[in-house]
């Protein structure tokens, strides 16, 4: 009795190990990289092991963690929200290719301003962050909103303190529209910041805003939601005010052209509704496949996610690329081959 | 049992007869016992794993030394008295980090030593003994706690009551005093400098009033009571009798806890504000330390320059660490040479 008891028990046992075994020695892909989009990657791999029993581990190590991963081909792709410039990637031998989108938003914290209400426009956010309008009832942003009360007090600056991609989507912004940020700041996933304070990652500025009076932040377009932090509209290219919301970070991304080339910082881009500062974020992987197999596995889940992924992408406050955009991706993915120089599946 | 029925006249002596039979006759031992090889492989081990640690340790400053080889040969030493630290320009000087690392635990020392100093004295002389094991319990807990829980508290609990109860009063206060409003200046928010000395302070309480308490409590009773007995007051027989007998426990216990201070990095980098520019002497200034620059910048750190200098960073850390060891050995040497000349 208690004999064959333990005979079952094992036989169990063996069989489970063995089935789990063979799905993971067979078919396994790694990635690594930005943070960012690490929710949304991990939800996917959740969703596509479920669907297919295929295991797609991500480590959200950072973009340059990632960009050096891929380059040392340790993964089987690498993602950052950085993207390179079409030279650098051909020496590297790489390509890259956006997966969804997000928005940077200014909030704010200050008493008698409900959300939406400040107006800002590019200039004025780096006058602000360059510490040279410091106060809150200065002339510049009374202009802005005659109508608002604003406090006689300064402005607490809260940024990033850690390297991020967030922050290279807003120093860039704040580079391409304000000459004296771009001269003595510029821009980078760090920067030498002239004021403020920096909290450690998203939800590090979040809390920090959401606790200092008369602080003003930017963080990723979901902290903004969730936390139901008080956001600023921006005032775009076209010279519109227009809200952080999905709409304007799809007006963004339909304002490039994304059939020649993915190297695409959505900042700054035309479009009457398009939000201002927003960015894409990309995976990284080898046009020239020394495990096509792998790669082949990698390209069918992005497929996968490009088609059956937008709805838990929106759900996390992520925006789906449009299919426009996912079909000039897919058609890009002839550039990776094989060792013998044939594209590579992903069907 | 039967012996002892036997020999004892009452049950009370007998463990004394037992170890008097065992001392005089010994049984005979039945297992071999170790040959003079086994004796030497232990010695060998032993050798081995002293050797590893100090071979671990040369590693670790060599490929430090190595990362770092870049950034220390485009700077030089003049890496820490540059202030500038420009990710984006490739500029680094390891000031403002230095300046505040160093700082911080300077604070953190200021108010652990005495506070801690307090808490040991009043559990070894002072306290009523039912209140010692509660006490002493939950200062012991205080070091059990994560570091990241007293960064998330000192930001989003102390910061703010920091920033409105003591830095707004004393910046309305010092507004227009010259020196003194520089020292309290910048934003209003609670987070910088003497937040970060306090957060500290706070962790490495526990580790040096338990090592004071411990080295405290084997202060030779007979000392105590003769001081005692000689008329002493307490205050008198702590600083005359304990502290000169436990001065070695009680500089150990104080190096524990600034080693620990000077490397935290997850409460530190909650509550300094990150802030790589050194414009204002403001206990209130944002500023940054050298762990939390690296734990914030590593991971999206170019290749190049900035690692290296961030590798740079860590090799100032590790000098700053070995020279505060090095001068409290000299402290502790000088002590005890004093002591030679009294007698």
């Amino acid at each position: 009795m208690n004999f064959s008891f333990n005979r079952a028990v094992l036989a169990v046992l063996t069989t489970t190990s063995l089935s789990f075994a063979g799905v993971t020695s067979a078919q396994e892909i790694t990635g690594a990289g930005a943070t960012f989009p690490a929710p949304i990657y991990a939800k996917w791999a959740s969703d596509y092991y479920k669907a297919t029993g295929v295991k797609v581990n991500y480590q959200s190590i950072g973009s340059g963690g990632g960009i050096k991963q891929i380059d040392s081909k340790t993964v089987d792709f690498g993602a950052s929200d950085m993207p390179l410039t079409d030279e650098v990637l051909k020496t590297k031998g790489q390509m890259q290719f956006p997966t969804v989108m997000g928005g940077v938003v200014p909030v704010i914290n200050v008493k008698g301003i409900e959300p939406g209400q400040l107006k800002l426009t590019g200039p004025l956010l780096g006058d602000i962050f360059l510490g040279k309008v410091s106060r809150w009832n200065d002339p510049a942003i009374k202009a802005l909103n005659p109508t608002l009360p604003l406090p006689d007090a300064a402005i607490a600056q809260v940024r990033r303190a850690d390297g991020s991609g967030t922050t290279f989507i807003f120093t860039n912004y704040l580079s391409k529209v304000n000459a004296e940020w771009k001269a003595k700041v510029g821009e980078g996933t760090a920067v030498n910041w002239p004021a403020g304070a920096g909290g450690k990652g998203n939800e590090g500025v979040a809390a920090f805003v959401g606790r200092l009076p008369n602080s003003l932040g930017y963080v990723e377009y979901s902290y903004v939601k969730q936390n139901k932090l008080n956001y600023a509209v921006m005032q775009n290219s076209a010279g519109n005010f227009v809200k952080p919301e999905d709409d304007s970070f799809k007006a963004a991304a339909a304002g490039a052209d994304w059939s020649k080339t993915f190297y695409h910082i959505l900042t700054n881009q035309p479009g009457k509704d398009a939000w201002p500062i927003s960015g894409a974020t990309f995976i990284l992987m080898h046009t020239k496949q020394d495990k096509p197999a792998s790669a082949t596995e990698a390209l069918k889940f992005f497929s996968w996610a490009y088609k059956n992924g937008d709805a838990t992408a929106a759900a996390l406050d992520y925006v789906p690329m449009p299919d426009s955009v996912v079909a000039a991706i897919e058609k890009s993915w002839g550039e990776i081959k094989d060792p013998a120089g044939k594209p590579v599946s992903f069907k | 049992m039967s012996s002892t029925l036997a020999h004892g006249a009452s049950p009370s002596n007998s463990p004394a007869i037992l170890s008097t039979r065992a001392m005089t006759k010994p049984p005979p031992s039945k297992r071999p016992r170790t040959g003079p090889m086994a004796d030497r492989i232990f010695g060998w081990v032993a050798k081995g794993a002293a050797l590893l640690t100090l071979g671990l340790l040369l590693a670790i400053l060599a490929s430090l030394t190595v990362s770092a080889w870049p950034a220390i040969s485009k700077y030089g030493l003049s890496f820490l008295v540059n202030s500038t630290w420009d990710p984006v320009q490739e500029e680094f000087g390891g000031l403002v980090m230095i300046y505040g690392t160093v700082f911080t635990s300077f604070i953190a020392l200021l108010i652990a030593v005495p506070v801690s100093f307090g808490i040991a004295l009043f559990l070894t002389e002072l306290s009523p003994a039912w209140l010692k094991r509660p006490l002493g319990t939950a200062v012991e807990l205080l070091a059990a706690v994560p570091s990241i829980v007293y960064g998330m508290w000192g930001l989003l609990v102390f910061g703010p009551v920091l920033a409105t109860y003591v830095q707004q009063p004393l910046q309305s206060l010092f507004a227009d005093v010259p020196y003194l409003g520089a020292f309290v200046s910048g934003p209003p928010v609670g987070i910088g400098i003497l937040s970060a000395g306090i957060i500290l302070a706070i962790m490495i309480i526990p580790f040096i009033s338990a090592v004071m308490r411990d080295v405290f409590e084997v202060t030779p009773p007979l000392l105590k009571e003769s001081a005692y007995g000689l008329g002493a007051t307490t205050w008198e027989v702590v600083s005359k009798v304990v502290l000169p007998y436990t001065k070695t426990g009680v500089i150990g216990g104080i190096m524990l806890g600034l080693g620990r201070a000077i490397g935290e990095t997850m409460a530190v980098t909650f509550v300094i504000g990150n802030f790589n520019q050194l414009d204002s002497v403001s206990l209130f200034q944002a500023a940054n330390s050298i762990t939390s620059a690296l734990a914030n910048e590593f991971a999206e750190a170019g290749e190049g320059l900035h690692q290296a200098s961030l590798m740079y960073l860590g090799l100032v850390l590790f000098f700053i660490t070995f020279v505060i060891l090095s001068l409290s050995k000299v402290l502790l040497l000088q002590l005890r040479k004093g002591e030679g000349e009294k007698t």
